[in-house]
């Protein structure tokens, strides 16, 4: 699904020392990271390590303080550079999935489609069922999201952003609102992209998922990134002794997910 | 691909088939006994209160000749023509004056959502537009737009029903903004972030996601507006327009009777009656649909 054409050679993403500051509160504290094409990566930490922030920063809900933040090897950090089309090339999902309640599912999907990418009405809904169809909620295409489940309108939230074709899609922690039983069909989902091809970066809790579909893992702590590796050593074997610490908490906690401060939805 | 959760099922769909109780059929003979006490009650007191009304109002000395005066047959079938004509005016006046009020109100209230420092003059400008025409009484605006901007000489001789609706675009649109912008900031600011990531623009957000959200919030409070501005349309007449109000005034100097008054008020209540009980309708809707059926 994925619609990347970077060539292999430039990394889709590239962050060089990121710092983003609340008033007196540093939450990102010159964070480097790069994502190639087709890479899953999970960002893991606890509540307030600057996850979600780092997602924002990325695809400028927040501007940054410092550092520059690189999109297929473009500055998209330059104020000179036009926000809204860069918002655009990249697909981005929420904790509370924020549907438009007005819209129907297909009208949900493709707004994006009409009044940012200029595709017809008919293409547009063509290609809005087709993804629709994909994930298996075509039957609710004319249904408005207060219809379905939290599970449902988070898949739909997925279709949304992907419909466009971004280059990378930005996850921040899609799970933490659903009923523990609604969180398997969205992982399922994520997991299906992250096979297909799909460049995501993700924001999680859910360390069991992070650890079985990442290619990647990223471990945050105040604003810092204190180690990344593969899956198998993050887990496995972690060198940061304040890593360890992070994964002891979050494994005696139960199900891997650290309790989460819920904001308004 | 994953199991379709079965729709929301309704809260007596399961009991459908099921012989009450007799407890449950002693609660439903109580609340039966209940209700028809409380028919029979209001019964009562309607008719008793109509029969107070009948004798106080046609026992008092004056009634005959507030009859004559106010309730002619002959008199209101004579104005009819004249004050239906003025009517027409009147409606004419507001339907141009509701498009009006929609554009300039919904413009006003998106400049005073805009952020930033350089919109700062535009914000400020806005803000003293609604203070001052929200405060400024109508007929005053009317006095002051209907005499005074013609006395400017920059425009063509226009009719005075024109600097009516000018003074009532005026007017109402500081209104309607003020309630547009409580709808605006009514709507969760998470919803202008998925718009804003999915690419889309500043404007392009209000338009397509925000505005219609906040419509939908506040579609109460523009319906009772729309009835204000329904019977203040008869205001125009005091600039010399001859609205249903103007006509009334005319008939009623030729006839020295006060009859046509009293019909052209109850064509104006006549015209407003269908949208007050359409918002009532909305209003009743949209508690439904928040409460999900609770009884209180």
């Amino acid at each position: 699904m994925s619609a990347s054409t970077a060539d292999s050679a430039t990394p889709v993403l590239r962050l060089e020392n990121v710092v983003k500051t609340f008033g007196d509160r540093v939450v990102l504290a010159g964070i480097d990271l790069t994502v190639d094409a087709h890479e899953v990566i999970a960002l893991i930490g606890a509540s307030g390590s600057g996850k979600s922030t780092l997602l924002r920063t990325i695809n400028l809900l927040e501007q940054v303080d410092d550092g520059r933040v690189l999109l297929t090897g473009t500055d998209i950090t330059d104020p000179r550079i036009d926000a809204d089309a860069v918002r655009a090339r990249f697909g981005t999902v929420f904790q509370h999935y924020n549907l438009f309640p007005h819209l129907t599912v297909l009208d949900n999907v493709t707004l994006a489609l009409r009044h940012v990418h200029g595709v017809g009405k008919a293409a547009a809904a063509a290609r809005g069922l087709e993804l629709l169809d994909r994930v298996g909620l075509a039957d609710f295409a004319r249904s408005y999201p207060d219809r379905l489940s939290g599970g449902q309108q988070q898949r739909v939230a997925i279709v949304r952003a992907l419909a466009s074709g971004p280059e990378v899609l930005l996850l921040d922690e899609i799970t933490s609102a659903l009923d523990p039983e609604l969180v398997g069909e969205v992982l399922e989902l994520v997991r299906d992209l992250g096979a297909s091809g799909t460049t995501i970066l993700m924001a999680t809790h859910e360390m069991a998922f992070a650890r079985d579909v990442a290619t990647r893992v990223v471990f945050l702590d105040a604003g810092v990134i204190r180690e990344e590796g593969t899956p198998d050593q993050i887990f496995g074997a972690p060198r940061d002794p304040r890593t360890r610490a992070f994964l002891d908490r979050v494994t005696s906690a139960g199900r891997g997910a650290a309790p989460d401060d819920t904001t308004a939805g | 691909m994953s199991p379709h959760r079965p729709p929301v099922t309704e809260t007596n769909s399961a009991v459908v088939d099921r012989t009450p109780s007799a407890l449950e059929l002693e609660r439903r003979a109580f609340r039966a006994r209940s209700s028809r006490r409380s028919v029979l009650i209001s019964l009562a007191s309607t008719v008793v209160f109509a029969a107070l009304v009948a004798v106080f109002v046609v026992g008092t000395p004056g009634w005959r000749s507030v009859q004559e005066t106010f309730f002619d047959p002959e008199v209101l079938v004579a104005a009819w023509p004249r004050v239906i004509e003025g009517l027409w005016l009147n409606i004419r006046v507001l339907v141009v004056a509701s498009i009006g009020v929609a554009i300039v109100g919904v413009l006003l209230a998106s400049v005073r959502t805009l952020r930033g420092p350089i919109f700062f003059p535009l914000r400020l400008l806005a803000a003293a537009y609604t203070d001052v025409f929200r405060g400024m009484p109508l007929l005053i605006v009317l006095y002051l737009v209907g005499f005074g901007i013609p006395g400017l000489g920059l425009f063509p001789r226009m009719p005075m029903e024109f600097w009516g609706t000018v003074a009532l675009v005026l007017t109402y649109s500081a209104y309607v903004a003020e309630v547009l912008r409580a709808g605006i900031e009514a709507v969760h600011p998470s919803q202008r972030l998925a718009a804003r990531s999915l690419g889309l623009g500043y404007i392009a957000s209000l338009r397509l996601v925000i505005l219609p959200q906040a419509l939908r919030k506040v579609t109460p409070a523009l319906m009772n507006d729309f009835v204000s501005m329904q019977k203040d349309v008869g205001l125009i007449s005091v600039l010399g327009a001859v609205d249903a109000v103007r006509a009334a005034q005319i008939e009623t100097s030729a006839s020295y009777n006060f009859t046509p008054y009293v019909l052209a008020g109850l064509l104006f209540v006549a015209l407003a009656l269908p949208t007050i009980r359409l918002t009532d309708w909305l209003t009743a809707r949209q508690r439904e649909r928040e409460q999900h059926g609770s009884v209180v």
